[in-house]
Order: structure tokens, then C-alpha cells, then sequence
């Protein structure tokens, strides 16, 4: 198998993640050996994103599957997927000489599953972990203990709390996926239980300009492994050493 | 209880002042009944301010308990004679204090009743399972000091060696709960405000700061109960410590906002600038910044002048402008601080609500409560042994008298 630096690097790195004691679980489903590990990623296009104005497919689509409550206080807002200005999204990566055009433009955000999650080091129960078999920073909301330092830690703010009951604030109810209770942290989970049944993730899916791509990076032949070959890409506050696995052709 | 009896008998004062603080015990434990019915949408926190006034405190309370060492350190290692009356003292508000930094901790959770998970799910890697193990190995040391102190007291003997060693193992202790308290926040690399090694150092100075400055306090009130006195060398003593400590908790701040702002470190500056001065409209913590300032730079003018030092009104002056000065820092604005702007570059204004307030005064009041009624042990102990010294020395005399008559 043919490697690129890149994937080299993060191979090494995972390899040094765990044996510096990051304590991802086995996904029963799955039933892959260690050494044919994953890690699932996504390139979002911003270009193809702003061809729609006003679109908010991705969002609706994942906080529909999910049950992620409508909370229209700011505060208290839960969001898996949302969209920011560009400028705050990749602040410390901006010029007086781009786009105006680009400086408002909204760019989804969400969790960007990284090869060295803070949100993973700071968590006292071992609540989110990092799934050894795809990579994906995982949540279990029965053994989240409510101490928000994950929230503190995640340089991203990709982390939202449940100030409050989020039941009655579920538009339609997804019977298939579990709601969650005050009190406990939830996030962009990169849609494991569709990825388990073999299907993409719901934002990705839903996108109308295919600006989303998703795929296992540590796959060389992957469609998204080629378009980050082909493609300049940036990643948000890479001086952070988190490594996202969420590219954005700007 | 041990000698939990002593606490129960009191003057109308004494009774008074029980009265108080449980029913602003009562007010904080309604508040915190309503909080867990409804979630901490009854707070002022949010999605960019996830931790608030509770955090801080917690901070705060962590500092008050690692200043026993101020007294601790010189009277064991240095053996200062002019600390011996009040180590004891020291070492039950440090006790008391790490019990609130617990309960500050407790009460900011969303899930409290999960506690358990971080016992039987452990995460080393974690500084929130340091800090609980930390924490509780320093309850658990001081009150066996206390314990087997006052138990000496009571009985009349000398304390038994072995507690001697246990005693000289709290100091280090000491500074590690506050040292991996601070850890909790500048092993964050996505928060510049916390992100900076001088933080651990710059805890220590404060804390020493507030709890030498709290400890004279205490002292003088007590002196002016007329419940205890101290040998007179001893808050002069504590006054110096107050002086430095603030000295040095200074030039750490300062030594952080050259590095800021020569530097021009956008992500450091901006950080300061909302404390100080406030940004997109935003600066509801600028006042409070600047008092915080103002009061530090009071009282270090008072402590710094020796003749004001002295000076019997003046002191404790200047001992609560230097409390008030860090809990102002420390205790209210750090956390808001660290997180304004957001990772986001939003400003989200943090205001504490009524229900936190109640919850943050009524932890305040056990720990206030618990001080009473442990010093109210200690005192009622003391004049116990003092009156069985002199009643049984008075026999003893009696009996040499006939046998002079004789």
C-alpha cells in the first residue's frame, strides 16, 4: 500500500495517541482488526455552498435525524451542524485583501473529529472517546457527568449543553435515535449509526451542490483522499496541533 | 460527633448568628432544589460562557485552602512561635474552604447524581480526576490534623508524634490542590486567556494574598469578640505575608500584560480587553476590573507604609481591600474572562442570576457555619483544659498547706 505524507503522519500520529493512553472503544459493530483502522473525514466546499443563499439543507436534515432540539435563545441553543461567518470561522487566517463577499458568507461548522480531540483529554469519565475502528469522536449521554469541561476544552465550539428538558423543543421525533435529557452535553456524532448501516452521513446526503464530501481518509483510493490531493484546502485554527478531519476549500 | 457536643452550647449571640447563616443556607438550598428541577437555564451560563460565577469560586476556595500553608510552613519548619495559637485556626478555614470549592463544583454540574462516574470510569488523563483525588487526600490530611490536635488539647498530653510527619505532608499538598486547580485550565490550548504557564505561580500568589489577608481578619475579630487572642507578633507577622504576597500576585499580572501587549498577541490581548475595557459594546465586568485594581493598589499603600501597617484601623483596612481585590479577580471575573470572545469571536454578556447568587451565598454560609462551629470546639476545648489546669493545681496547693500546718 502506498501511503502520502500526509496519511503517514496520521497513522503515526494515531498509533502515538494510543499508546500515549487514549482509550478509544472497540465499535462492536464493526469487527475490524486495529490495523485496518479508519478515519472518516470531510471536505466541505464553500464555493458550491454559497451557489445556494439561504440554503439549509445540511442543518435541517441533521437535526431531524438526530432530535436536536429547535431552542431559539442563543444561549441555550443546541446545534450539531450550524453555519458561521467565514471570518470568525477561520479567524487568525484572514487578510485585509479577501473577498468582502467571503467575509459574511455563512460556512457550515460542526464537530470536526480530530486526530487529537482536547474535548477527549479533559473528559473526567471517558464519556466522548475516540473510536479507534473510524476515527469518530463519540458521545455516550448515560455516562455524561454535566461538568462542561469538554465545552471549555474544544477550541471549536462544536459542543452544546442541554440547559434545559430539550424534549418538547424536538420539531419531529426521530424514533430511531435517542433523545437526550437535561443536563448532559451532545454533538456531531459524523452520523455513526447511518455510517453502520452503510449509508452517508444525513448532512451530506441532503446537500443539493454535493459541496460535502465525505470518506476515510487513510483510504488512498477514496474519493476524498483524491479531492485532497487535488484541492488546496484549510483547516480551522491548525496552530492548535488538534488536526481537524474537517477540510474547507474556501 | 466528636465533641460536636461543644457546639451546642452557646450564648444568645452565638445562637443569633447560627440562626443567620441557616436560613441563607435555606435560601441557597431552595435555589439549588429549583435548579435541579429546571436545569441550568435558572443560570445566567450559556453556550459561549459554560462555566460562570460557580467555577470561579471554586477557584477561589481552592486558593483560601492551600493559604494554610502561611501559617503552617513557619511555625512547623521555622519554627515561628507567634503562629502557634493560630495554625490550628489556619488549618480549619483551609479545610473548610477545599469542602466549598467542592461544593461550588457539585452545584455547577448537570448531572450531579452521576458523580460516581468519575470514580467508576477513571480518567487519568483527565485534571478534573487529579484534582478530585487532590482535593479529597487534603480534606481527609487536615481533618486528621485537627482532629488529633484538639483531641491532644482536650486530653492534656503533648499531640502524638506520628502526626508530625502528616502535618509536614499537607504543605506540598497544599500547593499541589491549587497548582493542578490551575492546571484544569492552562492545559487548554484553545483558551489564551488560561493558557500560560505563570498560571499555576500566579494562583499561589493570590491565594496566598486572600487567605493570609482572610486569616487577620478572623483574628482581629475574634480579638474584638473577645473569644481569642493571639500572641501579639503573630498579625504582624501575617501582615508582611499579605504584603508580598500581593506584591508578587502583581508583577505576575504585569509580567502577563507585557507579553500580551508588547507582544501584540492578538488572542492574548483581546482577552484583557474585555475585562478592562470591554469589547463590541460589551464591558460589564470594566468596573469591577478597575475597583479590583484600585483596591490592590490600597491596600499594598497601607501595608507598604510601615506605620499604617501598624496602625490598628488601618489594617484590617487594608487586609479587606486585598481580599475584596482578589475575589474580584479570581472570584468573579477569570473564568467570564477566558472565555470572552468565544472561539467564535462572539461577546456574550455573562450575568450571574438570583437562584446563582442564592446558591454561591448559602455555600458561603456552610462554610462560614462550619468555621463557627469548629472554632467554637477548638475555643470551648482550650478553656476546658485551662479550667482543669488550674482546678487541678489549686488541690495540689491546698493539700501542701496542711501539711505546712502540720
Amino acid at each position: 500500500m502506498q501511503l502520502s505524507g500526509g496519511s503517514l503522519l496520521a497513522l503515526l500520529g494515531r498509533e502515538a495517541a494510543t499508546a500515549l493512553g487514549s482509550s478509544p472503544r472497540p465499535d462492536g459493530g464493526q469487527g475490524q482488526a486495529a490495523s485496518a483502522a479508519r478515519q472518516y473525514a470531510m471536505v466541505i466546499d464553500s464555493r458550491k455552498c454559497r451557489q445556494r443563499p439561504g440554503c439549509t439543507k445540511c442543518l435541517d436534515a441533521c437535526h431531524q435525524a438526530h432530535n436536536v432540539p429547535y431552542i431559539e435563545d442563543p444561549g441555550r441553543k443546541v446545534d450539531w451542524i450550524w453555519e458561521a461567518p467565514a471570518q470568525d470561522v477561520f479567524s487568525g487566517q484572514q487578510s485585509p485583501y479577501i473577498q468582502i463577499t467571503l467575509k459574511n458568507e455563512p460556512v457550515p461548522v460542526l464537530c470536526n473529529h480530530c486526530e487529537y480531540p482536547p474535548c477527549v483529554r479533559v473528559c473526567p469519565t471517558g464519556a466522548t472517546w475516540k473510536r479507534e475502528t473510524d476515527g469518530i469522536v463519540m458521545m455516550d449521554w448515560h455516562r455524561c457527568i454535566g461538568c462542561k469541561y469538554c465545552i471549555v476544552a474544544c477550541p471549536y465550539g462544536a459542543r452544546s449543553f442541554n440547559f434545559l428538558d430539550p424534549r418538547p423543543y424536538i420539531k419531529h421525533l426521530n424514533a430511531e435515535f435517542p433523545t437526550r435529557r437535561e443536563g448532559v452535553v451532545e454533538k456531531c456524532n459524523f452520523c455513526a449509526e447511518r455510517l453502520a448501516e452503510g449509508k452517508l452521513p444525513a448532512c451530506v446526503e441532503a446537500c443539493p451542490e454535493n459541496a460535502m464530501i465525505f470518506g476515510d481518509i487513510t483510504d488512498f483510493h477514496s474519493e476524498i483522499s483524491k479531492l485532497l490531493r487535488a484541492r488546496d484546502t484549510i483547516r480551522r485554527k491548525p496552530e492548535l496541533g488538534t488536526q481537524p478531519n474537517v477540510f474547507y476549500i474556501v | 460527633m466528636f465533641m460536636f457536643e461543644k457546639a451546642l452550647a452557646g450564648s444568645r449571640r452565638y445562637w443569633i448568628w447560627i440562626g443567620v447563616l441557616l436560613s441563607v443556607i435555606l435560601v441557597g438550598f431552595l435555589a439549588y432544589v429549583r435548579e435541579r428541577e429546571v436545569g441550568l437555564a435558572i443560570t445566567g451560563l450559556s453556550r459561549d460562557v459554560p462555566w460562570g460565577l460557580d467555577i470561579s469560586q471554586f477557584a477561589f476556595c481552592v486558593g483560601l485552602g492551600a493559604s494554610a500553608v502561611v501559617v503552617v510552613l513557619p511555625y512547623y519548619l521555622h519554627d515561628w512561635k507567634a503562629f502557634g495559637k493560630i495554625t490550628l485556626l489556619g488549618e480549619i478555614l483551609g479545610m473548610v474552604a477545599v469542602f466549598m470549592a467542592m461544593l461550588f463544583i457539585f452545584v455547577c454540574m448537570g448531572q450531579p447524581m452521576r458523580l460516581l462516574n468519575v470514580i467508576l470510569y477513571p480518567h487519568p488523563r483527565s485534571l478534573i480526576f487529579w484534582d478530585l483525588l487532590v482535593l479529597s487526600g487534603y480534606l481527609l490530611l487536615n481533618a486528621v490534623i485537627t482532629v488529633t490536635l484538639v483531641s491532644a488539647q482536650r486530653e492534656g498530653v503533648a499531640p502524638p508524634g506520628w502526626i508530625k510527619p502528616v502535618i509536614l505532608l499537607s504543605l506540598p499538598w497544599a500547593i499541589s490542590i491549587h497548582t493542578v486547580t490551575a492546571f484544569l485550565f492552562s492545559g487548554l490550548a484553545g483558551r489564551s486567556y488560561w493558557a500560560t504557564p505563570l498560571l499555576a505561580p500566579r494562583f499561589l500568589a493570590s491565594a496566598f494574598t486572600s487567605g493570609s489577608a482572610l486569616l487577620i481578619l478572623v483574628i482581629l475579630l475574634l480579638r474584638w469578640l473577645r473569644v481569642f487572642d493571639v500572641d501579639p507578633e503573630a498579625v504582624p507577622k501575617l501582615a508582611r505575608i499579605v504584603t508580598y504576597c500581593m506584591l508578587i500576585n502583581l508583577f505576575f499580572v504585569l509580567v502577563e500584560v507585557f507579553t500580551a501587549f508588547y507582544g501584540r498577541i492578538p488572542e492574548h490581548m483581546e482577552h484583557f480587553e474585555y475585562l478592562f475595557a470591554g469589547l463590541n459594546g460589551s464591558y460589564n465586568f470594566a468596573r469591577y476590573m478597575w475597583l479590583s485594581v484600585f483596591l490592590a493598589l490600597a491596600s499594598l499603600l497601607v501595608l507598604l507604609v510601615p506605620g499604617w501597617r501598624r496602625n490598628p484601623r488601618l489594617l484590617p483596612l487594608a487586609c479587606a481591600f486585598a481580599f475584596v481585590s482578589v475575589w474580584l479577580d479570581k472570584g468573579l471575573a477569570w473564568i467570564v474572562g477566558g472565555f470572552t470572545p468565544s472561539p467564535l469571536g462572539a461577546v456574550t454578556p455573562y450575568t450571574p442570576t438570583w437562584p446563582e447568587w442564592s446558591i454561591v451565598l448559602g455555600i458561603w454560609a456552610v462554610g462560614i457555619l462550619m468555621v463557627t462551629v469548629f472554632y467554637k470546639i477548638v475555643f470551648s476545648v482550650e478553656a476546658a483544659a485551662n479550667a482543669e489546669f488550674v482546678s487541678s493545681a489549686l488541690p495540689a496547693c491546698g493539700a501542701a498547706h496542711p501539711g505546712k500546718a502540720a
